[in-house]
């Protein structure tokens, strides 16, 4: 899997929805499932995933899919 | 008109951002407040019809903090009081219902709710840094699970969350301390930088109380103890901040202990307190104490009514509330910490009494 994969997979493993429903566009307070609760979860499996620590910066910042693939390049993740 | 007052809004609000959450003297403060408040009046004015017949007395920008109209929080139990279109609510908060049976509403749309996470975040990261940190959260799972009847306790418990990992709770479903659970914790994190997080009262009653009476001994040097929700329920026991923070020191070793004032009304623009032992007013809100009688802003010193200013809420009027809490201002500018602006102490409730059926905030004024 590259890293763009393992990204989509933490989403949709997160939020609990299909791979498919997974796009760069996809945004927090704008996808139903994505609340607080979802958003801890999903920042757990993200630093699990590519076995990175995020700051609360991050986590406040990391708004979209989009968004999160810009914070995951700070700690040296290529997409 | 609406989208331009909340684009006005908006980029007076990001330029906000961007100055020290601590660090602008009052009147500086003041200057930069002051058109955000203005702007809120104003766009609430044409929003929300109850707000405009309650303050609609006041008319046009005001030229003062201290005079801008401001609502009673008890407002907030008695109306559904909202700027938005029933289809932009994302999600309406509760009042905890701990000391009164009729809760408040507060109806957030996901603007209101991003921006109160991203200051609360501002704020506390003041005192606790930027990392986030292994968390014990004194309270049950059980209090997160109800979604639909979603509190200002579990609203609290996720607004912290963000500064933790590894998130343990520390008391089962029958408020019960989970020992093992907690021992593990702390045995895992042994001499680690950690975050603990829970009501006053609960990390109290629940998890002082409990190392007391279990003869429980355990070792928390390096934590952070965060602490939010008032001493009410503590005033019985005759526990306040000192006897708090000293029973606390000689049980665990824990000498970071923080309490803030916050209300549900205006969660995100919380009051900190500091290492010299007082709560501080952020970049993003205000304080101002009240006389009782005739509600003129008092002076350093003097205990009245708090009324509280926030600029985060565009989704219900809540930018400016009198409390039915007590307090006084301990000075401006001039905390032995280093921190600007004002700090100030909370002393109690204002005896229920005193707080007639008022529905609005002048007949409080007559009262
Ligand atoms: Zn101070």
């Amino acid at each position: 899997m590259n890293s763009a994969e393992t990204l989509y997979q933490a989403f949709a493993s997160s939020l609990d929805v299909d791979l498919s429903e997974i796009n760069d566009d996809l945004a927090y307070n704008s996808f139903p499932k994505w609340d607080s609760t979802a958003h801890m979860i999903l920042v757990a499996e993200i630093e699990a995933q590519f076995d990175i620590m995020l700051d609360t910066d991050d986590i406040i910042d990391m708004s979209s899919v989009a968004k999160a693939k810009e914070i995951l390049s700070k700690y040296e993740v290529s997409f | 008109m609406t989208d331009t007052l909340i684009e006005e809004y908006e980029s007076h609000f990001n330029a906000l951002l961007a100055q020290p959450v601590y660090h602008l003297e009052q009147s500086q403060k003041e200057q930069l407040l002051l058109p955000l408040l203005n702007l809120l009046d104003r766009y609430h004015r044409q929003q929300c019809p109850a707000y405009k017949n309650i303050v609609d007395l006041q008319d046009g920008p005001s030229e003062k903090v201290e005079s801008l109209p401001y609502l009673a929080v008890r407002l907030f139990k008695q109306l559904a009081l909202s700027s938005i279109r029933k289809e932009s609510v994302f999600r309406v908060l509760q009042s905890s219902g701990t000391t009164s049976q009729i809760r408040s509403q507060v109806i957030l749309d996901s603007a209101t709710s991003a921006r109160q996470s991203k200051v609360l975040v501002k704020i506390l990261q003041e005192t606790i840094g930027k990392a986030r940190l292994p968390m014990l959260i004194i309270d049950s799972p059980g209090v997160l699970k109800d979604k639909a009847n979603f509190n200002a306790r579990a609203a609290g418990i996720q607004g912290i969350a963000f500064f933790g990992r590894d998130h343990t709770y520390a008391l089962d479903e029958n408020m019960n301390i989970d020992w093992p659970n907690v021992e593990a914790f702390c045995q895992k994190y042994q001499g680690q930088p950690v975050l603990i997080f829970g009501f006053t009262f609960m990390v109290w009653q629940y998890f002082i109380e409990a190392l007391l009476n279990d003869n429980k001994d355990i070792e928390l040097e390096q934590a952070i103890l965060l602490h939010s929700g008032g001493w009410k329920n503590l005033e019985s026991k005759k526990v306040d901040n000192e006897e708090f923070k000293r029973v606390v020191e000689e049980l665990t070793g824990l000498r970071n202990v923080f309490n803030f004032y916050g209300m549900a009304e205006q969660v995100g623009s919380v009051f900190v307190e500091c290492e010299a032992g007082h709560l501080h007013a952020p970049l993003f809100s205000d304080v101002i104490v009240r006389d009782p009688f005739n509600l003129e802003a008092l002076e350093v010193g003097k205990e009245g009514i708090l009324q509280v200013l926030s600029v985060l809420p565009t989704s219900y009027p809540g930018h400016s509330i009198l409390t039915e809490d007590l307090g006084k201002l301990a000075g401006v500018d001039n905390c032995s910490c280093g921190r600007k602006g004002k700090y100030f102490s909370v002393s109690g409730r204002l005896p229920k009494t005193e707080v007639r059926g008022c529905s609005d905030t002048h007949k409080v004024e007559s009262s």
